[in-house]
C-alpha cells in the first residue's frame, strides 16, 4: 500500500495543491493595501476581487496568516443582538455564513447548534424578551423560553434552585452555529490568491504616507508600497495603526482570553451563554469544550494568559454543568479585542482621504468576517458607505448617536 | 499573581484594584465644542508603551496613580495623585447669565 501511494507522490501528474501561492517580493504600488490578514481583511480581498473585479491588491501582515484574533476566537455566530441596526447586520453575515461553504468551495464546517443564553435575573429576562422582539420583528427566529423548555433543550444543565443564580429562562436563538475560524480565513485566502491578490505575509506596515490628507502609500519593514487606497483591518492594534494615519478611535485594546478542555464525547449540543455567570461553552466538532469568559479587567497589547480568568471560569462554569469537576484543561490563550464604548464596530471613512477603517470588533467580530467583508470591500471599490454600515460610522461618536449593543454582545459574543 | 503597590496599602494582588483609565486633561465644560467634549468621553490614545492611570484600590476606595506599560503589563511606578494634582478641582455651575433652561 505505501509503495501504491509514493507512485501518486511522485508523479508529475498529481501536484500537491497549494491554496495559498507564496507571494514573492512587493510590488511598487498597488490599486489597493490592505493591512492586516486576518479574517476581515482576507474577506474584504476576496469581495473586492469577487464583486468589484479589483485584483491589482495585496495584504500585508506582519505576522502569519490569519494568526491574530481569526485564530483565538470561540467561532459562535449568531444574530440575535439588540438594535435593529446591529440585529439587521448581522443578519446579513449569519445568512452569508450558511452559504459560505459553497460559495468558496472550502469546508468551514459550518455547524448549527442552536444558542441560549440564559437568564438568571428579572433585568436579564427582560432584556431576553426585548431582544426576541427586536429578533422576530426583522425576521430572526429567537424565543424567550422558559426553565421547563431550557431543560428540554440542553438536559445537561443544572437547573437547581439550590446555586447562586439559579436560570429562570434563556434566549433561545436558533440558528446559533460555530464553524472553524480557521478555514473561514483559508477559504477566503485561497479564493481572493486565485483571483489574483497578493498575500504578504510577515510584511508588518511601519507608516503611513500621506499627501496633504490623501493617502498615497504605505512603508512596511519590506520598503515602501504607493497604492491608491488603503483599509485597515488590524484588530486589537487599531488605534496605533489609525495612530500612524494621523486620528484617533474610540477604541480601548483589552485581552480576552478562552480555553478548551481535553476531547470528550459529543454530550452538548446547544451553544450556552451566561451573562450573569460571565461564561459561555460549546463542543467543538473534536469534542473539545470551548470556554470564554468576559474580557480582562484592564487594557493590555499583550497575549498572556492569566491563572485569575481560568479560575473565574470554571467556577462558574461548574455551577452550570458539576459534572465536569474531574475534566482537565487541553490549552489557553488569549486575543487582543479592540473593544467599542457602545459594543459596536467602528467601520468606514476616516478623516484621511480614501483610508478606511474595518476596526472595534472587540470580542464579536468573527461572525462578522463575511458582512464586513462584503460591505467594506464595496466600500472600498465606490467610496460610497452602504446604507447597512452607516450606523457603525467612527463620527457617530461626536454626534452622540452610537449604536448600544452592551447587552446583547458583552460576555454573549 | 500580579503585585501592585498601593501608595496607601502596600503590595496588594491585582484583584484587589480597579483599572480608572488613562490620566488626561478634562476639558473645560462650560466652554468646550461638541467635539472637544466627544474626543474627552469616547476616543482613546490606547497607548502601547508606559501609560500614567487612574487605579482604585477597592477595599479601602483609594484612588491613586499608576505608570503601566501596556505592552508587557510591568508597572513601572505608583504614587498618590497629590503627587500631580496640586490643586483643588472644581466643578463651576454654568453662568447664571447664559440661563439654565
Ligand atoms: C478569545 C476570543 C474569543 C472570541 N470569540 C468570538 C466569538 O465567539 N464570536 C465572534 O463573533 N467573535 C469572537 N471574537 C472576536 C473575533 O475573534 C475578532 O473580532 C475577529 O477575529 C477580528 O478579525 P480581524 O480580521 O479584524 O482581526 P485579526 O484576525 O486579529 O487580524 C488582524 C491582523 O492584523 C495584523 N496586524 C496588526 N498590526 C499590523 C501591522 N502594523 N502591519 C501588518 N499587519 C498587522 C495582525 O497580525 C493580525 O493578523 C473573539 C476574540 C477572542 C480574542
Amino acid at each position: 500500500m505505501p509503495f501504491g501511494l509514493l507512485k501518486y507522490g511522485l508523479r508529475r501528474r498529481y501536484p500537491a495543491r497549494r491554496d495559498v501561492p507564496v507571494a514573492t517580493e512587493l510590488k511598487p504600488s498597488y490599486d489597493v493595501v490592505i493591512i492586516g490578514g486576518g479574517g476581515h481583511g482576507l474577506a474584504a480581498a476576496y469581495y473586492l476581487a469577487a464583486n468589484h473585479g479589483i485584483t491589482n491588491v495585496a495584504i500585508l501582515e506582519k505576522g502569519y496568516l490569519a494568526g491574530g484574533n481569526t485564530a483565538r476566537n470561540t467561532a459562535i455566530i449568531r444574530s440575535n443582538y439588540l438594535t435593529p441596526e446591529g440585529v439587521r447586520f448581522y443578519d446579513e453575515s449569519v445568512r452569508m455564513y450558511q452559504e459560505l461553504s459553497n460559495e468558496l468551495d472550502y469546508n468551514i464546517l459550518y455547524s448549527e447548534r442552536g444558542h441560549l443564553t440564559l437568564a438568571h435575573t428579572d433585568g436579564a429576562m427582560r432584556t431576553s424578551r426585548w431582544r426576541a422582539e427586536v429578533n422576530k420583528h426583522l425576521g430572526v427566529k429567537s424565543e424567550l423560553i422558559y426553565p421547563d423548555e431550557v431543560a428540554r433543550v440542553c438536559p445537561q444543565l443544572n437547573m437547581s434552585s439550590d446555586v447562586r443564580y439559579p436560570i429562570m429562562g434563556a434566549l433561545y436563538h436558533y440558528p446559533g452555529a460555530i464553524a472553524r475560524h480557521d478555514a473561514v480565513a483559508w477559504g477566503y485566502a485561497a479564493n481572493a490568491a486565485r483571483r489574483g491578490v497578493e498575500i504578504h505575509q510577515q510584511t508588518e506596515v511601519t507608516g503611513i504616507l500621506k499627501e496633504d490628507n490623501r493617502v498615497t502609500g504605505v512603508e512596511t519593514n519590506r520598503g515602501v508600497v504607493s497604492c491608491g487606497k488603503v483599509l485597515q483591518a488590524v484588530a486589537g492594534h487599531s488605534s496605533v495603526m489609525a495612530g500612524m494615519a494621523g486620528f484617533k478611535l474610540p477604541i480601548r485594546t483589552i485581552p480576552l482570553q478562552a480555553c478548551v478542555s481535553q476531547p470528550l464525547k459529543p454530550f452538548l449540543d446547544p451553544i450556552i451563554v451566561s451573562g450573569s455567570l460571565h461564561v459561555y461553552v460549546s463542543q467543538s466538532d473534536r469534542g473539545e469544550l470551548v470556554m470564554g469568559g468576559s474580557t480582562d479587567p484592564y487594557t493590555l497589547y499583550s497575549t498572556r494568559s492569566s491563572l485569575d480568568f481560568k479560575e473565574g471560569l470554571m467556577g462558574h462554569m461548574l455551577e452550570l454543568f458539576p459534572f465536569l469537576s474531574e475534566v482537565r484543561l487541553l490549552r489557553q490563550w488569549a486575543g487582543l479585542a479592540d473593544m467599542t464604548p457602545d459594543f459596536s464596530p467602528v467601520m468606514g471613512l476616516t478623516p484621511i482621504v480614501n483610508y478606511y477603517v474595518d476596526s472595534g470588533w472587540g470580542t464579536w467580530g468573527f461572525k462578522a468576517t463575511p458582512v464586513s467583508g462584503k460591505r467594506m470591500a464595496e466600500t472600498v471599490a465606490t467610496g460610497k458607505v452602504p446604507d447597512i454600515l452607516e450606523p457603525f460610522r467612527l463620527d457617530r461618536f461626536d454626534t452622540f448617536e452610537q449604536v448600544g449593543e452592551r447587552g446583547a454582545a458583552s460576555v454573549g459574543h | 499573581m500580579k503585585i501592585i503597590h498601593c501608595p496607601l496599602n502596600g503590595p496588594r494582588n491585582i484583584s484587589e484594584f480597579v483599572y480608572g483609565g488613562e490620566v488626561v486633561d478634562m476639558p473645560d465644560p462650560a466652554s468646550a465644542s461638541d467635539a472637544e467634549w466627544a474626543d474627552h468621553v469616547f476616543l482613546e490614545n490606547n497607548t502601547r508603551g508606559v501609560v500614567r492611570e487612574w487605579w482604585l484600590h477597592v477595599a479601602t476606595a483609594y484612588w491613586f496613580i499608576a505608570e503601566r506599560d501596556t505592552a508587557n503589563e510591568e508597572i513601572v511606578r505608583t504614587y498618590p495623585s497629590s503627587d500631580i494634582f496640586k490643586e483643588r478641582v472644581t466643578f463651576a455651575a454654568p453662568d447664571e447669565e447664559q440661563g439654565t433652561s
